[in-house]
């Protein structure tokens, strides 16, 4: 396939692997972190484990939606779909992760609420068009990829006075998310993480551009280079990353010029900020409340905003007590430290976010990686002899 | 006098299949019922068995063993690139049976059909099941009809039964893979999933797409007289794809896969397909595939004799069975790395058959 496969040449990336393996210096370890779930799948799903030396690890970050999303969110969405009159419309991930005393989106369906998967926000319109006796709240979700077309078809509603559609908004900001991990006492001050660099977003950053991330390059000192979300992208993104470490450079790179610039795309980036505003904080599963990191409808539009017009009581809810998803969201801990991975804990009958979500750190490693973890000879193992 | 004679025949309205639906009468019992079973029915899967008229169909039993497997056909949309939801019923039912090594005699068809169906789909559907039970060589013997009111079905749902016979000296089981044995695969991944699947999302591509859907009895009748003492175990890798279908073998036979990605022959417009979709051709559905798990001095004989035959030109070995006992299917990818090729968790593709 043209302009794909070329970035799944595992000829490539051998030589790649030889070069990071030939410049990543003897009795130091680097330490990693991808932000992006995308990235995350495409480390499992194509094995680049086995192609990095030892001293290379990758700390899995918290760019996947879907696991940062605190359990509260899920219980507002799952009381929302209950009011007799609401459709909610949302992508099919969201449906299996698990809300307060195992409640999920898809049991509610199942007990009689009216829930429909989407593949887009407009799905969710045309929905609202073709059904007007219908309340249709659209479960926006998502980082800075999602929210324009949120955006837009908040302005397609309001173009065509829609009065049956709102979104229940989830929307959430890199930036803050990375600062907040930065500033976390684990990493400041604690030691807990070590994080000698970033490989940064690569969708988001075709939205915001490699600008906001100069700010975590010189005041943190953090080298971050912004990669594809292909094979190849992440290992040249690794390689470059080494480099930076080891001349004690702290730059933003661009590894994705293909699709990103430094200013991003300024005509999404306006669409939003018309629409949305930030609020002045939202909580993040793992993260905790991170200030000015999420958004918001604007006055304005108030009329689309789900929370205000269908206001429903909701109490705080509280991870699970044995689960990890918040030490691994900020990468304290790797999936396999947490004691219901795998036993309690599998993607079909998930305990956290982190294994819903095929970007979510514990399913990826589950799904495409967990033969590591025994002692039995792997592929992975022969593939690197 | 002969009153009888001036009773005049009723007037039997023929069924209007152009515009005609189904209605509650044509599954109550009565005259209505009748005629849509010998207008639609009858007519396209005609035999000597169905002219019977009988409540079951009568045969001898070969000697040997026999097989029988049953498969309900929910697929939407009914009428997809490359085939139906006819012919898929067909087809399936064929392959079920075919892949314990059998030939296939002959099926029963039974019909769910909603309320306010059109018959000229219904006649569609029938007259594509007559065609592929015909080319195919196995008649549909007996069957039934219900129509449910609207609503409780969504346009028709169908169920095929059917039986076969196992040659002699030919035992296939899904629990008799060992390590070391070779994996083949038949042909390319994913086309019937991705046909179904643009006809869904009203996807455009430079090719269309066309489903898979074929009775491979053929196919199978050719592997086992060719490399019939070696064959461990047969299988089509419908719903979950290959990746449901090795894991399926691994648990039963207490073994491990290991494939190699780059041995799996996927077409580049489903691949294609599969990138914008976020789909994984490993988990896409076919119906016209099998994978063949062959002792290792049998392979090359077994491989021969797929690539002789039309629906197995492009069958390849995409790798071997192996001692594990997590029973993991392990995949070396195009990449270089390792994977596990893992369970399907949830649905990634609702109704695809």
């Amino acid at each position: 396939m043209k302009y794909v496969d070329e970035y799944r040449d595992g000829r490539l990336a051998g030589a790649i692997a030889e070069r990071i393996a030939a410049e990543a210096a003897r009795g130091r370890d680097y330490y990693f972190m991808e932000f992006c779930g995308g990235h995350t799948h495409a480390i499992s799903r194509y094995g680049l484990e086995d192609l990095l030396p030892a001293n290379i690890r990758m700390i899995h970050g918290p760019g996947c939606p879907v696991c940062v999303l605190p359990i509260g969110r899920i219980d507002h969405a799952i009381r929302l779909a209950e009011r007799p009159e609401i459709t909610l419309c949302t992508y099919g991930d969201l449906m299996r992760v698990p809300g307060p005393h195992g409640t999920s989106l898809l049991k509610a369906k199942a007990a009689g609420a009216d829930i429909r998967m989407v593949y887009s926000t407009l799905d969710a319109l045309r929905i609202a068009e073709a059904e007007p006796s219908r309340e249709v709240v659209f479960f926006a979700i998502g980082f800075e990829t999602t929210t324009p077309p949120t955006a837009l078809a908040i302005r397609i509603a309001d173009k065509k006075r829609l009065k049956n559609f709102s979104i229940f908004c989830n929307h959430v900001i890199t930036p803050a998310a990375i600062a907040s991990i930065l500033d976390h006492p684990d990493v400041r001050t604690l030691g807990a993480i070590r994080i000698d660099g970033f490989i940064g977003p690569a969708h988001v950053s075709t939205v915001i551009g490699t600008q906001p991330y100069k700010f975590f390059a010189e005041e943190y000192e953090k080298p971050v280079v912004v990669a594809g979300f292909e094979p190849l992208d992440v290992m040249q993104a690794i390689l470059m990353l080494v480099r930076q470490v080891n001349d004690g450079r702290h730059e933003v790179e661009n590894e994705y010029i293909r699709a990103v610039t430094e200013e991003g795309n300024l005509k999404a980036q306006s669409e939003v900020a018309e629409v949305f505003e930030l609020r002045e904080a939202f909580e993040w599963r793992g993260l905790g409340i991170v200030p000015y990191s999420a958004l918001r409808l604007r006055e304005a539009f108030a009329q689309y905003d789900a929370e205000r017009r269908f206001p429903v009581v909701t109490e705080p809810v509280r991870d699970n007590p044995a689960c990890e998803c918040g030490a691994i969201l900020r990468g304290v801990k790797r999936p396999t430290e947490c004691r219901l991975f795998g036993t309690a804990c599998t993607p079909e009958t998930p305990i956290g976010s982190c294994m819903v979500s095929a970007e979510g750190a514990c399913a990826a490693h589950w799904t495409y990686g967990r033969f590591r973890e025994d002692t039995a000879a792997s592929v992975g193992q022969r593939a690197a002899s | 006098m002969n009153v009888t004679q001036k009773i005049s025949k009723p007037y039997r309205r023929k069924l209007d299949l152009a515009n005609g639906r189904v209605d509650l009468s044509h599954g109550s019992g009565g005259r209505a019922m009748a005629q849509l079973i010998a207008d639609i029915f009858h007519n396209a899967l005609d035999n000597d068995w169905l002219r019977q008229g009988n409540d079951q169909a009568a045969f001898d039993a070969p000697s040997g063993r026999m097989v029988m497997s049953t498969d309900g056909y929910v697929v939407s949309p009914l009428f997809f690139p490359g085939g139906d939801i006819g012919s898929l019923a067909v087809h399936g039912t064929i392959n079920d049976i075919a892949m314990a090594g059998a030939r296939p005699l002959h099926l029963s068809a039974s019909f769910i059909i909603e309320e306010g169906f059109a018959l000229a789909d219904l006649d569609r559907i029938a007259q594509s099941m007559g065609k592929a039970s015909r080319e195919a060589g196995v008649p549909v013997v007996t069957g039934d009809t219900k129509v449910v009111e609207r609503g409780k079905a969504d346009g028709v749902f169908i169920t095929t039964a059917g039986v076969g016979v196992v040659p002699a000296g030919i035992e296939l089981s899904g629990d008799r893979a060992r390590p070391g044995d070779t994996v083949i695969l038949s042909g390319t991944l994913g086309d019937h999933g991705i046909a179904v699947m643009s006809k869904r999302q009203n996807l455009e591509f430079e090719t269309q797409i066309l489903s898979d859907s074929a009775a491979l009895h053929g196919l199978v009748a050719d592997i086992v007289a060719t490399a019939g003492p070696w064959l461990r175990a047969m299988r089509d890798p419908t719903r979950g794809g290959l990746a449901a279908t090795l894991n399926e073998l691994a648990y039963q036979s207490g073994v491990g896969f290991r494939i190699e990605e780059d041995a799996i022959p996927v077409k580049p417009e489903v691949a294609a397909a599969c990138e914008l979709l976020g789909l994984d051709p490993l988990y896409v559905a076919n119906e016209g595939k099998l994978i063949a798990i062959v002792a290792p001095e049998g392979g090359a004989a077994a491989l021969a004799a797929m690539k002789r035959h039309p629906l197995g030109c492009d069958a390849a070995i995409i790798g071997e069975a192996v001692a594990d006992e997590r029973r993991f299917v392990q995949m070396v990818t195009a990449f270089g790395g390792g994977r596990i090729v893992d369970w399907l968790s949830g649905e990634q593709l609702p109704r695809i058959c």
